[in-house]
């Protein structure tokens, strides 16, 4: 595998820079892949820019921020409106359907997800919605085999946490289910 | 003592860097938090008392620095860690630690500054803070990581300078590095090196403890174990007390300067990427010798020929090093995230019959592989 760009961006909060540090535990040590997880993020706790960048290769990488992304995720406009120009060609958008409701078009394939509601609502707490996420991140690119993601999300949570968290991961699955698009361009590892 | 790991791990700059200063004898840790740095705290307060060590979390960054000299002159092997804002504040006890001879580890991530500035953003703005924020001659040694993996060897190399040559010494870092997280082995880290302070081979009593071999290092004997002697940072005397002598204060001052200059072979390490055939080289440090590695690679696959040199050792600076690696470019271009702090420096080095060009950024965001690669092909465009 070449150079594999992804990055997850929203507001701080949201939990994207654990989400990140997760991916990459899986990709990295489960997986055995090269990686490099970045992250930038305001000042503040809450609200406010946060994106955090996973530069995943099956060479060693010399650069570890995101310019050509194979997946963007956005739980906010303000992320998507920000970052939607630097995907790749046949790259892939994740956005949250709530959040998310100008979507760009161009020659990459857009997935609007219920990922905050399904949180909120159908697991009863916001605060898994990142772990919502990995699951139709992991759904929709083939990246990674599921019980890397699921060895790496017990790897990172608190001790206590780890049913709510697991469920949050398996909603995300089950939300994309039956959306997996083609994806050609996605590599299997 | 910390469980026993698994020997390959995801680790976080920031956290590579606690793990290393213990695995190099660190068991004292004086600080204040702030970002980019607080995971260093962080980790500390969590693994010290493991060790048997001890976490302090002083009112400010003035307190952090004075607690650390106080535990090294108790013998421990000590650090802090900090940012810009931080690093202004611990100028005063750097020079303190300098003139007293108190071995030290200071690590600086470098934010957006100055003042408060961007506090969560990279930036490498504090370079020459390392060598000339306090004052007074004085040596000066900083070292600067380009991955998580380097932070933790540099750590375990700042202490083993420290402690070798009684000095404080800076690790510079930057946002990035600090917050990055990629594989460490862990297991082949292990195995490094780690250094300790001489101790004076004489019986506890009076002790003349600046008095130094030909190393110019004195021995330091830790308080609480009976030496006798007296610190402070007024100019002293081999035993510690204060003098006006000017044959005295001139032998201290041309020693503490001399310790670490007949080191410097040692202390300075750089890398070397295709310099051999280089027509334009780079000079770059930290993530931005990261991002010219890229932009190197992309100017070869276009017939540029182009070289990288990266400073490992800030201070002393490279500059000789430098200078042999680019004997046979024509161009240098320094890339660094501030207005040009190091550029002084490495046209100082490369003399005036090399063309000296810069890429710089100081606005919070890391310099682009396509940014380096521009500036390379820069002059090629001129002659089209």
């Amino acid at each position: 595998m070449d150079r594999y760009e992804i990055r997850l961006s929203g507001e701080g909060g949201q939990g994207l820079v654990l989400a990140g540090a997760i991916l990459a535990e899986a990709l990295g040590i489960q997986c055995g892949k090269h990686v490099a997880y970045t992250q930038s993020y305001g000042p503040e706790s809450r609200g406010g820019g946060c994106r955090s960048d996973l530069v995943v290769s099956d060479q060693p990488i010399d650069y570890p921020i995101c310019s050509q992304l194979d997946l963007l995720l956005c739980l906010t406009q303000k992320a998507c409106d920000k970052y939607w120009v630097h995907l790749k060609e046949g790259g892939l958008l994740i956005v949250d359907s709530t959040r998310v409701t100008r979507l760009p078009s161009g020659s990459f394939e857009v997935c609007s997800v219920p990922i905050l509601r399904t949180a909120s609502v159908k697991l009863g707490r916001e605060v898994v919605a990142n772990m919502v996420c990995l699951g139709v991140i992991a759904n929709l690119s083939g990246l990674i085999p599921r019980e890397a993601l699921q060895k790496a999300l017990l790897e990172r949570i608190p001790k206590g946490t780890e049913q709510i968290n697991q469920r949050a991961l398996e909603a995300g699955y089950g939300l994309t289910g039956a959306l997996t698009p083609a994806m050609a361009h996605a590599p299997l590892p | 003592m910390e469980k026993m790991t698994k020997p390959v791990q995801l680790l976080q700059g920031n956290a590579a860097c606690a793990r290393a200063a213990i695995a190099a004898g660190c068991r004292f840790y004086g600080g204040y938090p702030i970002s980019p740095s607080s995971e260093i705290a962080e980790t500390m307060a969590k693994l010290l008392p493991r060790v048997g060590g001890k976490f302090i979390q002083m009112e400010d960054e003035i307190a952090s620095l004075a607690a650390v000299i106080g535990a090294s002159l108790a013998g421990m092997k000590a650090m802090t860690a900090t940012s810009g804002p931080g690093f202004s504040l611990m100028q005063e006890h750097i020079g303190f630690a300098c003139y007293t001879e108190v071995p030290c580890v200071v690590v600086d991530v470098m934010r957006g500054g100055p003042s408060t500035g961007l506090p969560t953003s990279p930036s490498q703005a504090d370079v020459m803070q390392a060598r000339w924020g306090t004052h007074g001659d004085h040596p000066a040694i900083a070292l600067c990581a380009s991955s998580p993996g380097e932070v933790y060897e540099l750590t375990v190399r700042a202490f083993n300078l420290a402690e070798r040559l009684r000095t404080p010494v800076i690790l510079l870092l930057d946002e990035v590095v600090a917050h990055m997280y990629e594989k460490v082995d862990l297991g082949r880290l292990a195995g490094l090196p780690v250094e300790d302070r001489r101790k004076p081979k004489g019986a506890p009593g009076k002790l003349e403890a600046y008095a130094a071999g030909e190393d110019g290092v004195p021995a330091m004997a830790p308080f609480g174990e009976g030496y006798r002697y007296h610190v402070t940072g007024l100019a002293h005397d081999s035993r510690g007390y204060p003098t006006q002598d000017p044959a005295v204060v001139e032998t201290t001052q041309r020693r503490l300067q001399r310790k670490v200059d007949r080191c410097r072979k040692e202390i300075v390490s750089y890398e070397l990427l295709q310099c051999e055939d280089a027509e334009v080289i780079v000079f770059a440090y930290g993530i931005v010798a990261a991002a010219a590695r890229q932009a190197v690679r992309q100017a070869r696959q276009r017939g540029i020929r182009a070289g990288l040199f990266r400073a490992i050792t800030l201070w002393p600076f490279p500059g000789e090093e430098l200078a042999a690696a680019v004997k046979q470019a024509k161009r240098i271009v320094v890339a660094e995230m501030n207005l040009g702090q190091m550029t002084g420096e490495v046209e100082r080095a490369v003399g005036k019959k090399k063309t000296v060009k810069t890429c710089l950024k100081a606005n919070g965001e890391a310099i682009t592989p396509d940014e380096i690669f521009s500036a390379l092909q820069a002059e090629d465009a001129c002659h089209a």
